[in-house]
């Protein structure tokens, strides 16, 4: 890439529920990033957003309301609604074009004031048949991870051990809502949601607010000794109703292949030093890993007890805790590439990870059991 | 649930009326005849059920409608005996991806017919595989529940 698009620094809430007003939050981690980057409000090329007006807010069109606490005022903003990560690509694909030299990305989620996350997927779905059958995303997570278990073998401990690792690498880290040690036992003794999905296989709903600057190569390397780079991006959306997917070959691996193609890199597993997944339902960072190239299909389950994908292990996913520990849902896919960020930058304090982090993948989803994936590749 | 600092309360009522278009109508009026139609692809001939306009993968129009079958297999279920929102009925439940004989999609229905007073009891009669029928309401409105449930053929 002969221009390549630094992220300079990041800033963000912890998941926990807060009193704080929600546009103070926003203007605070807003101010935050600026006061990091050493850059003004002025000096913001273009403001992109994420977030999801009605369903995971449910304030004015919710960007009209939080535009000028972005530090989007007088600016060429946009914004993107779902998931932040396309967000991010959006904001990077303004820096390529050449008219801007920063772009600041937000994700803006305050899951804590919202119904539950089921009352709003419930209305991910169309009226004319898959609402009327009562869907939402547990459901259809729960349709996916029957079939995970049905035809590879995945079982309840190997979904369970998902959370268990997860929230113990969550341990370490400030910005995650759920900070619980918890075994094996406790996990499967949770209360059955959805059958077979339990309560503690499925994320939360979370606060997250969070922004990040992003800068041209030059401008990047004067505002930080440490910029991270921009490496790769791919995305891939499958077909909206359930029934007509396959729920175990969905369109990660071509996301991936997408992502991976444009940052150069032929085998995911040896040139990624950590990935940050998306894991709403637990056994879903099983399935995901298989997708990225991390192991085989059906091995997800083994690749997990092999001890891989803990922390000390060669492909760490998810360090920060993942999804499990903390789910403010549009913010996610940023929460997952700060993350990286941290990693590579040997910023991420207590979780730090014990060997030289070169490479991360983010990943985000969104849609039910995987309908949309999106995948970054970032770098020192 | 009351919070120990000051906060404002809402609740969004957004009443919508969707225009159904000619294809989920005559799906519709299908099922009010007790029947399940879909539409078939020229292109790649899968059959979708519901029935519906055009072809996901080949982006042909599908104007070719079919009576599907009303007995297929389980793909994949789930159980509940909690209430949730927007739950088809009451507790507890179990819905399908059902596989309809002869179509090349899943169909997303509730499975009846079956003791679920327990999931012991669910799992000993549906699993992957299990052959299911159609059971009709008497009295049909032109809704997706107007199939009461899919049941286990013995």
């Amino acid at each position: 890439m002969t221009n390549r698009v630094g992220i300079v620094e990041v800033a963000m809430t912890s998941g926990a529920e807060t009193k704080d007003y929600f546009l103070d939050q926003v203007f605070k981690i807003s101010k935050e990033v600026l006061d990091k980057s050493g850059i003004t409000r002025d000096d913001v090329g273009t403001v992109i957003s994420a977030s999801s007006d009605v369903f995971h807010g449910g304030m004015s069109c919710a960007n009209s309301y939080y535009w000028d606490a972005g530090a989007a005022f007088l600016k060429n903003g946009s914004r993107q609604d779902g998931e932040s990560l396309f967000a991010f690509i959006y904001a990077v694909m303004r820096i390529l074009t050449g008219n801007y030299d920063t772009a600041l990305v937000l994700g803006v989620c305050k899951g804590s004031e919202n119904p539950e996350n089921d009352v709003l997927t419930h209305f991910f779905t169309d009226p004319f048949y898959q609402r009327q059958m009562g869907l939402n995303e547990t459901i259809a997570a729960a349709l996916q991870k029957r079939e995970y278990m049905d035809r590879f073998g995945i079982t309840e401990e190997q979904c369970a051990g998902v959370v268990v690792k997860n929230l113990k690498n969550a341990l370490g880290n400030p910005y995650a809502h759920v900070k619980k040690k918890v075994d094996l036992d406790e996990v499967l003794a949770s209360e059955v949601v959805m059958d077979p999905l339990k309560s503690m296989e499925c994320a939360p709903k979370s606060e997250g607010i969070i922004a990040m600057v992003l800068a041209k190569e030059e401008l990047a390397k004067k505002l930080t000794d440490k910029p991270v780079w921009f490496k790769g991006y791919g995305s891939s959306i499958d077909g909206f109703y359930l029934g007509d997917r396959d729920l175990l070959e969905g369109e990660l691996p071509n996301a991936a292949k997408r992502a991976y193609d444009a940052a150069g890199i032929k085998d995911p597993r040896k040139e990624i030093d950590v990935a940050e997944v998306c894991e709403p339902y637990a056994f879903q960072e099983m399935l995901w890993c298989e997708d990225l190239g991390f192991c085989g299909r059906g091995e997800g389950g083994k690749l997990l007890e092999s001890g891989a994908t803990a922390a000390d292990g060669d492909i760490p996913v998810n360090p920060s805790g993942g999804v499990l520990a903390m789910n403010p849902y549009v913010s996610r896919g940023l929460y997952r590439l700060a993350e990286g960020f941290l990693q590579i930058r040997g910023q991420a304090g207590e979780r730090q990870l014990d060997k030289q982090v070169n490479t991360a993948l983010a990943h985000s989803t969104h849609g039910f059991a995987g309908q949309c994936h999106a995948v970054a590749i970032i770098g020192s | 649930m009351k919070k120990d600092f000051y906060t404002v309360s809402n609740v969004i009522r957004l009443p919508h009326k969707y225009a159904a278009g000619p294809t989920f109508t005559r799906f519709y009026n299908g099922l009010e005849e007790g029947k399940i139609y879909g539409t078939s692809c020229p292109s790649c001939k899968k059959t979708f059920v519901p029935a519906r306009s055009f072809c996901p993968g080949c982006c042909a129009n599908l104007d070719e409608w079919v009576e599907v079958s009303q007995e297929g297999e389980v793909v994949s279920w789930t159980y509940t005996d909690r209430e949730f929102f927007g739950m088809p009925g009451k507790p507890p439940v179990v819905l399908a991806l059902i596989r309809l004989d002869g179509t090349d999609c899943d169909f997303l229905h509730l499975i009846g017919g079956i003791d679920q007073d327990d999931l012991e009891k669910v799992k000993s009669s549906i699993k992957r595989g299990t052959r299911v029928r159609a059971r009709w309401n008497d009295e049909k409105k032109g809704h997706m529940l107007d199939i009461k449930c899919f049941e286990p053929v013995s």
